[in-house]
């Protein structure tokens, strides 16, 4: 380890290590400086989050104090969740990464082993041609799909939009899970197959174990993708179907209509809690994960 | 791997990317050199709520037979490519006739749309892109270096530029940098300047639109970074420590080698990522100074009329452009791809 | 908040009470259309139709889903619920039928204006009106002593009067947003002087002109009282403004009239001090600087007979007249129903309609010029190009997209 703890402690006074530590501070805090300020407003009314008079009224809480006689309401996550159910878009999304994952990762890491255990020029070809494919806005794409989609009856379902974020998302998991194999070592396979398996089989058995915290970090991208895309979600999905991400840009109303901002704010809120749990959970098996060698390319 | 063992792993991924991607680019590609048959217009008279008057109107019988013959519409070969909303040829050979030097010439061109898109774009890509790969690595190093039980706490709050949803997020930060908001008072304060307003001005508004480009992006060039770090020969540093090397020279000459596959992961990724800018546009409501080719698209795709053909050739211009982009990356790539002898 | 629940309750106990006249369909009826609102109400009260399944997609993003849904055959959507901008794209691709038939056979409630008929054919039915009009502090101006404006510049007068008084510092608000907002301020405007955006019946454009000039400057000078970040403006924010107290005149769209001051925690002042009037003009013109919106349904072509009927019987049933019985769905738009009478808010869209207010023009290619203008007015906004050049670039990019779909 290059800056190994033990030696910043031995040396904590040194100026290089205060700099340091600053610096990291203050990453920190703009990292989630926007999310804490949400956070404490999201118990506010419009006027207050959007504080025009002035800024000090989104910490005070002047306007909700004269609405709802304390500086803290819970109207938005009501609103939200109780008035808009929003739960049904939550389990949508639930449903949406859930699968996304499992399915990007299932086909990902089959095809990702294949290229990386493969040399022949149609293999750096297909890499290649997955890199062009991810270069294609999104948008475009979508908008392709609504014709066919419409005429054979597919449109608004969640499986359809799972396999449509499966596809264009696959030429990134590729990447990321082909660096991963390119670091495992191919005598790993030789020897399995050496013992008698086949090629399937020293997949099963030998590389996948091997390769779990690969394929956890890959799965969280995955899952960050599914989670917050809005350019596949808002135009595939029929308005029950809906997911949260276009379902928070609904309350944000049109230019003919008063939105409920408010709503708004308390979902983001609410839909960053899950993520929480998820990181914290993960977060040492993610760390590993890239250690293993990872998207060494 | 035996060819035919290959093509059962790779077919399932194979397959949804051919009828995603493939086909949908095809037909793009169809699409951007056709345009629909030329309308029959007729006069008819129009009655609403609030009266009826003549006016113009399309007539569907006299094209159907047309259009039942050629669906395509009317082939027009590179003609969309080269009109005013695209490459515009035809203006360009004009103001470069116009123009005495580069200079009025760049000002001249920088207001068709493609060209305004591209300046803007280029500027995005070229500031965020290595911005973020340089912060990435600091506060990678700097994490590094922390003590075991603020890490885990430190990599959760760094994650959360990436994990909020950008469409709120920027809303969020649109607000906070506003004249009134809290960054924009703070920032009067600091420039004790009580006009200083970060929206109104085209200058600032991309300064704003690259600051949170990097703020959004640094998470996942630091994530990746830190990870690669892990792997750092210990043996390697202890003897660049013994020869007194100190940690500026350290890090050029052995950390950064040693990531540099990262490195050009994270580049590539990036690249693409910046040259396709959308989000942070629509979020900063910055259309009046910015736009992007992504955003072009958007913008012909979303309005009451539908103009497919000039989203397609929009589309099929971003990828060459992204090829462009990449090419040293590609290049150098095939350069050290193992192929079978 | 309970306020807000309550008020939903009622609508839905209203509607499911309501339901006793009975409505019964058979066949499927499947509706697309933004959700704002009024339509949510229209897309309830097809659902009261028993006999068959009525679904309903509400969303922002209607337009970009309609065109396709009603191209496939047969159409995913029976109906599509559209205004007058964007019933455009349906009939530029013949995707609606003509309903005089239905009309004849079901559509005894329904008023002769409601009938949106093209070619002497009826393509679609109103049922709501929208206009931009003026929105003001009568608690300032009566304080300042100065009358409503009628005209825009009897606006800038008022605006220059209240900034010097030192009360609001920017008076004038306006969804000046760049891209379609700002396009739809330019329209108001330029049909204001007296311009039309295309030559006689031709696509040829025709925005390069006098009264496209004096337009242009109009809005600047009206934008010099104005938040200075007005290009990020959307409606949404400029009511929010609105609503702090920082705007005193504004043009502003009739449908937010009704709810603009209602939201937590907007002072007494403001809630007392908000009134509306009329569209105005400009240029001493009579035409007012505005434009009037309807909202409507239509009836899907590639559908059977039986479907186009039930949709027909259903969609009917949601704009009953009866539906007007209750005060919360009567405040909802200023309904164009059988026995409406306009409320408070709809004063301004009724006075709008009074004085011939231009309708959005109903043309095939005016959402191109729509889009165009949008692309490139803000630089004149900005001031980096001259009021000339920025209307030769909208000519010029009007053209490009116009020869693109086949226009001219």
């Amino acid at each position: 380890m290059m800056f190994n703890s033990n030696k910043i402690n031995k040396t904590s006074l040194n100026s290089s290590s205060i700099i340091i530590y600053f610096f990291i501070f203050l990453w920190v805090f703009l990292a989630a400086f926007p999310f804490i300020w949400t956070f404490w407003g999201s118990f506010k009314v419009e006027l207050d989050f959007f504080s025009i008079a002035n800024w000090t009224n989104a910490i005070t809480g002047e306007n909700t104090k004269q609405t709802y006689g304390s500086p803290f309401t819970f109207v938005g996550y009501h609103g939200a969740w109780v008035q808009e159910e929003f739960w049904k878009a939550f389990i949508n999304t639930s449903l949406v990464c859930f699968f996304v994952v499992f399915t990007s990762l299932t086909i990902g890491t089959l095809g990702a082993y294949a290229l990386s255990r493969s040399n022949y020029k149609y293999t750096f070809w297909l890499l290649i041609m997955a890199l062009i494919f991810r270069s294609m806005p999104p948008i475009t794409l979508v908008a392709g799909y609504l014709p066919p989609f419409f005429e054979w009856n597919l449109w608004g379902t969640l499986p359809t939009t799972i396999i449509v974020l499966v596809s264009i998302n696959q030429p990134f998991t590729l990447w990321m899970l082909h660096s991963f194999f390119q670091n495992i070592p191919k005598e790993l396979d030789e020897s399995a197959k050496v013992d008698g398996c086949s090629q399937y089989k020293a997949f099963g058995y030998v590389i996948v174990p091997v390769m779990w915290p690969g394929i956890i970090t890959t799965g969280l991208f995955s899952f960050l993708l599914a989670y917050n895309d809005f350019a596949v979600t808002a135009m595939l999905l029929s308005d029950e179907n809906r997911t949260m991400v276009p379902q928070i840009a609904a309350f944000l109303g049109t230019t003919y209509t008063e939105g409920n901002v408010m709503f708004a704010v308390a979902a983001v809120v609410s839909a960053t809690v899950p993520l929480f749990i998820l990181i914290m959970f993960f977060q040492t098996k993610i760390v590993s994960g890239l250690t293993q060698g990872a998207v060494k390319g | 791997m035996k060819h035919r063992t290959f093509f059962w792993f790779i077919l399932p991924t194979f397959l949804a990317m051919f009828f995603f991607i493939t086909l949908p680019i095809i037909s793009v590609v169809i699409q951007s050199f056709h345009t629909p048959h030329d309308n029959i217009l007729i006069t008819v008279e129009n009655c609403d709520p609030f009266g009826c008057k003549k006016v113009t109107s399309i007539d569907h019988e006299a094209t159907k037979e047309l259009k039942n013959e050629k669906p395509l519409g009317k082939f027009v070969g590179l003609d969309i490519y080269f009109d005013r909303g695209h490459l515009a040829l035809e203006q360009v050979k004009q103001h470069w006739n116009n123009s005495e030097n580069l200079l009025s010439f760049l000002s001249l061109i920088s207001d068709l749309p493609f060209y305004k898109a591209i300046f803007f774009t280029l500027t995005f890509t070229f500031t965020v892109t290595p911005i973020m790969l340089f912060l990435g690595l600091l506060i990678a190093l700097g994490v590094n270096a922390f003590n075991r039980k603020l890490k885990g706490l430190i990599i959760f709050f760094s994650l959360l530029p990436m994990i909020v949803t950008p469409l709120i997020g920027s809303i969020i930060l649109f607000w906070m940098i506003d004249s009134r908001g809290i960054v924009g008072n703070f920032l009067q304060i600091m420039f004790e300047n009580p006009n200083l307003s970060l929206k109104a001005s085209t200058s600032l508004t991309w300064v704003t639109l690259i600051v949170y480009g990097v703020w959004h992006a640094i998470p996942f060039s630091f994530i990746v970074f830190y990870a690669g770090l892990q792997t750092l020969p210990k043996d390697q540093i202890e003897s660049a420590q013994i020869d007194g090397a100190n940690t500026f020279q350290q890090t050029i000459h052995i950390i950064i080698p040693h990531i540099m596959p990262l490195i050009t992961f994270v580049t590539l990724m990036q690249l693409m990522d910046n040259f396709r800018v959308f989000e942070p546009i629509i979020g900063f409501n910055a259309e009046a100074h910015a736009t992007s080719l992504s955003w072009i698209i958007f913008n012909d795709l979303g309005g009451e009329t539908r103009q497919l053909s000039a989203a397609a050739t929009s589309s099929i211009l971003t990828i060459i452009g992204i090829i462009i982009l990449l090419l040293p990356v590609l290049i150098k790539t095939w350069r050290e791809f193992d192929f079978k002898k | 908040m309970k306020l807000l629940l309550i008020k939903v309750f009622s609508i839905l106990f209203f509607l499911v009470s309501s339901s006793a006249f009975a409505c019964s369909i058979s066949a499927r009826v499947s509706i697309v259309g933004n959700e704002f609102p009024a339509i949510q109400t229209v897309g309830a009260g097809a659902k009261e139709c028993k006999g068959a399944k009525v679904t309903a997609n509400l969303t922002a993003d209607h337009q970009k889903i309609n065109v396709a849904g009603m191209s496939s055959k047969p159409a995913e959507y029976t109906t599509a619920i559209v205004a007058n901008t964007s019933i455009v794209a349906l009939l530029n691709n013949d995707l609606i039928r003509p309903l005089d038939d239905l009309v004849n056979k079901h559509g005894k409630d329904l008023k002769k204006n409601q009938l949106i008929t093209i070619d002497g054919k009826i393509m679609a039915v109103a049922f709501m009106a929208n206009a931009q009009h003026l929105v003001y502090r009568k608690d300032i101006l009566k304080k300042l002593n100065i009358d409503v404006p009628k005209t825009y510049e009897e606006m800038l007068a008022a605006a220059k009067k209240i900034r010097a008084s030192g009360l609001v510092k920017n008076p004038v608000g306006g969804a000046y947003k760049a891209g379609w907002n700002l396009a739809q301020e330019f329209n108001n405007m330029f049909i204001g002087y007296g311009g039309s955006h295309f030559k006689g019946n031709s696509a040829e454009p025709n925005v390069n002109s006098d009264a496209g000039v004096k337009a242009l400057k109009m809005m600047k000078s009206l934008s010099e009282y104005m938040n200075p970040d007005f290009l990020t403006h959307d409606s949404n924010a400029t009511n929010a403004e609105f609503r702090a107290g920082n705007v005193a005149i504004m043009n502003m769209w009739g449908s937010r009239a009704a709810t603009l001051v209602d939201a937590d925690g907007v002072s007494m002042e403001v809630k007392n001090g908000m009134d509306i009037a009329g569209p105005m003009t400009v240029g001493g013109g009579k035409t007012p600087a505005s434009t009037l919106f309807w909202d409507g349904w239509t009836v899907a072509k590639k559908i059977s007979d039986e479907e186009a009927e039930a949709t027909f019987i259903a969609m009917t049933n949601a704009i009953r007249p009866s539906i007007l019985d209750n005060e919360d769905i009567r405040k909802q738009a200023v309904w164009l129903i059988e026995g409406y009478k306009p409320t408070d808010a709809a004063r301004g869209v009724f006075a709008a309609a009074k004085m011939n207010t231009t309708p959005y023009p109903m043309l095939p290619y005016a959402g191109l010029m729509h889009s165009a203008i949008g692309k490139e007015i803000s630089d004149f906004m900005q001031g980096k190009e001259t009021a000339d050049k920025t209307l030769s670039d909208i000519e010029d990019a009007y053209r490009a997209s116009a020869k693109e779909k086949g226009f001219i």
